[in-house]
């Protein structure tokens, strides 16, 4: 195995699997796009599941590293490697992949072979996101994910599509220009190289700092998303198609998280702590704030989105408090919101699939002709209100945790979740799930079928092995957040 | 022994899983088989190490690591002392008495193996709540009974009202536990370990640290935790003013009923509170908050239950009022009083919780006392064991609840801490009103008048007017509770109800003679801990004079005899007089409109929290997202928007899409192919 380059076949196996999807042509070879797609997808998992259990737990730095020049001319080389932090990722990535496309199987049925390919595409793309440990590289992955993902929502999407669709490309595309600014600023003040590692030893003073920070912000917080560059989102996931929604929620947001760890912390560490009450503040209001605006929707897919940002809410501030529960907490949310707001958009799409509204007013008593999935929905309701024993709770718990040591009302801010978490979701569930038979529509529902009960059994079983057993996915965090963490507390303002 | 401690939870559990994945394909019988098997399992296995543990085996280890983070282990483990071992008991033996009743009460319900999976679910969640070691599990324990509690009150998802009332509970008890968790934050934050024997060993060090919340303003640092946890007890343990969602939860089927939210979970926060002693005894203002707040619940709870006419109601706010007893008895450092109330209400509560269960099956799931009456000679084994529990749970002797009622009542006199004149008060006073309303229940259920039989009795029919303007008031679901008076006369209910009922009868009879043994003996040992500073139970220990001689001083103390005249006064309104009670009404109808509307909370709440919540997220959301952030900030670019969007249009033909991706791949081509060389 030492042999396989494993990263690089994580990220092309994909896009190659998705290029030949798309020589499949026409809906004629719809099958065919659907098996190719879902090879492709498999061995995309399968070639990750290596950098697991090959991983050093001791070893720190970077592991899996690979190495070519890229762009002599400028330094820019083609330089992979992994910590614990984007492992967890990628196998997320990876394995959302698989699902979607399963989840995919026969509800597209236009546009098949470029729907699977744009969903490959995406996923080998952002595998290159969570293993670049070159900037440059790091930035065109970053930002070549925003066109499959354009084009999901603008081709499969619901009536407001194209809105929605350049609505999500403009505020990011415009929230990552300026970061290209701070990236290309700091290759010249680093001698001519992108490489993360050298970046991470400049010198650098406050005032540069801030402003590199802001940069780097702006392209973060809009992936995030961070209230008050969040409302692209809710516009997003509602005309997304499914699949896109829950590739949407479950990977691409956490680019922004993932952003902040690799490039902001490290590189910036002073003007991070300089403005960290700033990012806690934003991270804050957008529990409570966002916890409430979460309450009154009336659409199931943005109330899941506002609950998305909620939740996002405590990675950021897990991120920013820099301490050791913070920041595993911070990603091991990252992780569980994966699982739970991917099987939450799943959920809803089971219904669409079934009635063609996401309106709660639509539904009301689901569980009376849909009980399998209504049990399913129900785990994944209580997880993401936080429930012990699911995943939902490991990470708010942590951050909770590391909070309270900063400062109490941090925590006691952060812990409104678990009212507000439990009333939006739970009420949901209450008006669409349980009751009387509301119309006949309701009436005429069958339960999941084999290929959706696959789906959400693989997420249900996941959230609950993180809740119960949360260790074999912390431990593997533990040197990286350390070195991480580390990087922060050591001042880069060069010496008077 | 680590093995059986293992198999406690574990078999439960594993009962659970098997009715609640594979209940469709086994079917009915083989699902309460083999749920009632690991429950038998469950309960021999809590004996054997109730026994062992009572001769001195002290057991305190890790199961396996949670989590690891920083320099913190999480791990999940067992702490089996005299107070996790009788509560292991309780839970245990009452739990099988509910999974035999089901059988008969549930026989006809098509959610059947979905029940017993539930019940047993949470059999296993509470065995780990109280069996815990460290906080972590505690806290895992506390939410998995608290979401067993909500399957359970919703069982009846199509009624309104269940679902509301479930939704309620799960809130309620989650505004509890952000108090918890806070608290929890602190423990962790200051003694860097969750683990039950760190925290207690480090207490006293850490006994005046002082904690600035508010800049200038300093507290104790073991007063703001205390608080704390103890906020996540009045939610579970439905204290003043979590305390709302306790008498809705009575929307469940009657079995949880007297499992969950009389006999075993409610008293999960006056166990949390026992065990946390060697904290709360460190803080002189926790104690007289925690008193006061047993006070308030303890009175004011019972008056409400004087005026209702729903069986289970006035059962749920007597358990209200028992609960701020134990709860008073915690405030007044008598934290082996509590545990005793604990243990002896769970079985009394437990007869009335199951007698009522057994009157409603009789009754045709009528549950208006108001549309009963005369039942005692039709249903001879239910009213035994139901008068049994009424004498209990009113204070008399030599029932079980007499010594544990009586001896906190003491306690409290005895106790220093501020408040406790005021609590010593209310808690007499309460004893009266408990004597009423018990008796008021037996009466009126069993003796007088066979309202069932007569439709134009005059109570039966204010009751069905009652019950015909709640249904057009809120859509009450009460509709298949079959409002037509029944030709056929009322019988016993079956063996699978009685037998668990004289079961739980019996030590609802004898389980205070225990007493010198588990409150004034050494038996909690080290698992609590009461501070010289708080005498309250010394000083009533150096005076016990054995269980003779309790009850012979007990002839001469205010309780017993307020006790008698409560239930002397139900005798006279309702058996010699049984027009006083409209009379009455009508004189103090004020004073009854405020019981009936429970003080108003419901309506508060609904209004200013439910409501208000609601309000500011929609002036959030079409104030700050649509208004000033959409419309503002972003579509201040709306026309370029627009611009790019008339551009774009050309995505649906599927050209530009194609572009796009020939322009990343062809970019990355050629800047390879340029620099390379």
């Amino acid at each position: 195995m030492q042999g396989l380059p494993l990263l690089s076949l994580a990220i092309w196996a994909p896009i190659i699997a998705g290029v030949a999807v798309l020589f499949t042509g026409s809906d004629r070879n719809a099958q065919a796009a659907r098996v190719i797609a879902l090879v492709g997808a498999v061995i995309g998992f399968a070639v990750t599941i290596p950098l697991y259990t090959g991983f050093n737990l001791q070893q720190g730095g970077f592991q899996f590293i690979e190495m070519r020049p890229w762009i002599g001319a400028f330094n820019v080389n083609y330089h992979l490697g992994i910590d614990g932090i984007s492992l967890l990722l990628i196998l997320l990535n990876s394995l959302t992949t698989v699902l979607v496309v399963i989840a995919g199987w026969d509800i597209i049925k236009s546009r098949v072979s470029q729907y699977m390919a744009a969903f490959l595409v995406l996923s080998g793309l952002m595998n290159g996101v969570f293993s670049a440990l070159d900037a440059l590289l790091f930035y065109v992955f970053f930002e070549a994910t925003l066109i499959p993902m354009f084009i999901i929502i603008g081709v499969w999407g619901g009536p407001n599509r194209v809105y929605a669709a350049m609505k999500f490309f403009l505020y990011t595309l415009m929230g990552s220009l300026l970061s290209l600014v701070a990236l290309i600023y700091l290759y010249n003040v680093a001698g001519g190289t992108f490489a993360f590692l050298d970046l991470y030893e400049i010198p650098l003073p406050l005032f540069v700092q801030v402003l590199v920070f802001i940069a780097f912000f702006m392209a973060f917080a809009v992936k995030v998303p961070m209230w008050p560059v969040h409302t692209w989102l809710p516009d997003a996931h509602v005309e997304a198609p499914t699949g896109g929604s829950v590739v949407l929620a479950a990977i691409m947001l956490k680019l922004g998280g993932y952003g902040f760890l690799r490039l902001s912390l490290p590189i910036v560490p002073d003007a991070s702590i300089y403005l960290a009450p700033v990012v806690i503040a934003l991270s804050l209001i957008a529990v409570v704030y966002i916890g409430l605006v979460a309450l009154v929707q009336t659409d199931m897919k943005k109330l899941i989105a506002y609950s998305s940002i909620s939740h996002m809410g405590f990675v950021t501030l897990g991120i920013f408090i820099f301490n050791a529960q913070g920041v595993e907490g911070a990603v091991i949310q990252m992780i569980s919101h994966g699982f739970i707001s991917g099987a939450m958009f799943l959920c809803v799409g089971v219904l669409y699939d079934r009635m063609h509204t996401r309106q709660i007013a639509d539904y009301g008593g689901v569980a009376n002709r849909m009980p399998v999935f209504a049990a399913l929905f129900m785990l994944f309701a209580m997880a993401n209100a936080g429930l012990p024993g699911t995943s939902g709770f490991v990470g708010e718990f942590l951050v909770i945790m590391g909070a309270v040591k900063v400062n109490f009302w941090y925590a006691f801010a952060a812990a409104i979740t678990l009212i507000f978490g439990a009333a939006y979701t739970l009420w949901m569930y209450k008006r669409v799930v349980f009751g009387a038979v509301a119309n006949a529509e309701v009436g005429a529902l069958k339960d999941i079928n084999a290929r959706e009960f696959l789906v959400l059994g693989v997420l249900a079983a996941l959230v609950l092995v993180m809740g119960i057993w949360p260790q074999p996915f912390a431990e593997v965090l533990h040197t990286s957040v350390n070195e991480l963490l580390a990087h922060v507390s050591y001042s880069k303002l060069p010496a008077q | 022994m680590q093995k059986l401690y293992l198999l406690v939870p574990l078999a439960p559990l594993a009962g659970a899983l098997i009715a609640g994945l594979l209940g469709w394909m086994i079917g009915r019988r083989a699902s309460h088989w083999v749920t009632i098997t690991g429950m038998v399992v469950c309960l021999v296995a809590s004996f054997l190490v109730y026994q062992d543990v009572m001769r001195g085996n002290v057991f305190n280890g890790p199961i396996y690591t949670w989590l690891v983070s920083g320099n913190i282990r999480f791990e999940l483990g067992f702490l089996i002392d005299p107070l996790s071992a009788t509560m292991m008991m309780v839970v245990s033996f009452v739990s099988l008495m509910v999974h035999i009743y089901t059988i008969g009460y549930m026989a006809d319900d098509p959610g059947y193996q979905r029940f017993f999976s539930y019940i047993s679910l949470f059999t296993f969640s509470m065995l780990m709540l109280v069996m815990s070691n460290n906080f972590l599990q505690l806290f895992f324990g506390w939410e998995a009974v608290g979401l067993v509690s909500y399957l359970l009150i919703g069982f009846w998802y199509t009624r309104p009202t269940a679902i509301y009332a479930n939704l309620k509970a799960f809130l309620v008890n989650r505004v509890g536990d952000f108090g918890f968790l806070l608290g929890i934050a602190l423990v962790l934050m200051y003694f860097g370990s969750l683990d039950y024997a760190a925290v207690f060993a480090n207490a006293g060090r850490l006994a005046d640290n002082t904690v600035e919340l508010f800049p200038g303003v300093s507290w104790s640092l073991m007063t703001v935790i205390c608080i704390l946890l103890f906020i996540g007890a009045m939610g579970k343990s439905a204290q003043f003013p979590l305390h709302v969602w306790l008498p809705d939860s009575m929307e469940g089927p009657t079995p949880i009923s007297a499992l969950i939210h009389a006999a075993t979970m409610v008293t999960a926060g006056i166990f949390m509170v026992a065990r946390m002693s060697p904290l709360f005894e460190l803080s002189e203002t926790a104690l007289s908050f925690v008193l006061v707040i047993g006070a308030i619940t303890a009175f004011f709870m019972a008056l409400i239950a004087t005026v209702q006419y729903d069986i289970k109601r006035v059962v749920a706010y007597s358990t209200l009022s028992q609960l701020g007893y134990m709860t008073m008895a915690l405030g007044a450092s008598a934290y082996s009083a509590a545990i005793f109330h604990l243990f002896t209400h769970a079985f009394f509560k437990a007869v009335l919780f199951l007698g009522a269960g057994s009157v409603i099956i009789a009754m045709h799931h009528q549950q208006d006392m108001r549309k009963m009456g005369g039942l005692a000679k039709y249903m001879p084994i239910t009213y035994m064991t139901m008068l049994i529990g009424a004498l209990a749970n009113a204070g008399l002797p030599p029932f079980a609840g007499f010594f544990s009622k009586d001896t906190i009542i003491e306690a409290i006199h005895h106790a220093t801490v501020p408040g406790t004149g005021f609590a010593f008060v209310l808690a007499v006073a309460g004893v009266f009103v408990g004597g009423f309303y018990s008796f008021r229940l037996m009466f009126y259920t069993f003796h007088g008048k066979e309202r069932f039989a007569d439709p134009h009795d005059p109570d039966a029919r204010a009751a069905d007017a009652d019950a015909k303007a709640a249904a057009q008031h809120d859509d009450h679901a009460h509709d298949d509770h079959g409002h037509d008076s029944h030709s056929h006369a009322p019988h016993e209910s079956p063996a699978v109800v009685w037998v668990p009922l004289v079961l739980l009868a019996i030590p609802s009879v004898c389980a205070g003679w225990f007493i010198g043994t588990i409150v004034y003996g050494n038996y909690f040992g080290s698992s609590i801990m009461v501070s010289p500073a708080h005498p309250a139970l010394a000083v009533l220990t150096q005076d016990f004079p054995g269980v003779m001689g309790m009850m012979e001083h007990a002839l001469a103390t205010q309780p017993f005899w307020l006790a008698v005249a409560g239930a002397g006064t139900a005798w006279f309104i309702y058996i010699v007089r049984p027009e006083l009670p409209g009379i009455l009404r009508r004189k103090w109808g004020v004073l009854v409109t405020i019981l009936m509307e429970k003080y108003g909370f419901d309506r508060f709440n609904d209004w200013f929290f439910a409501g208000g919540a609601r309000a500011l997220g929609t002036g959030l959301w079409k104030g700050g997202d649509v208004a000033v952030i959409d419309n503002v900030m972003v579509n201040g670019s709306a026309r370029l928007v627009g611009w790019f969007a008339a551009v774009v249009r050309h995505v649906q033909s599927g050209y530009i899409y194609h572009y796009a991706f020939a322009m990343i791949i062809g970019v990355l081509l050629l800047l390879t192919l340029a620099f390379i060389g």
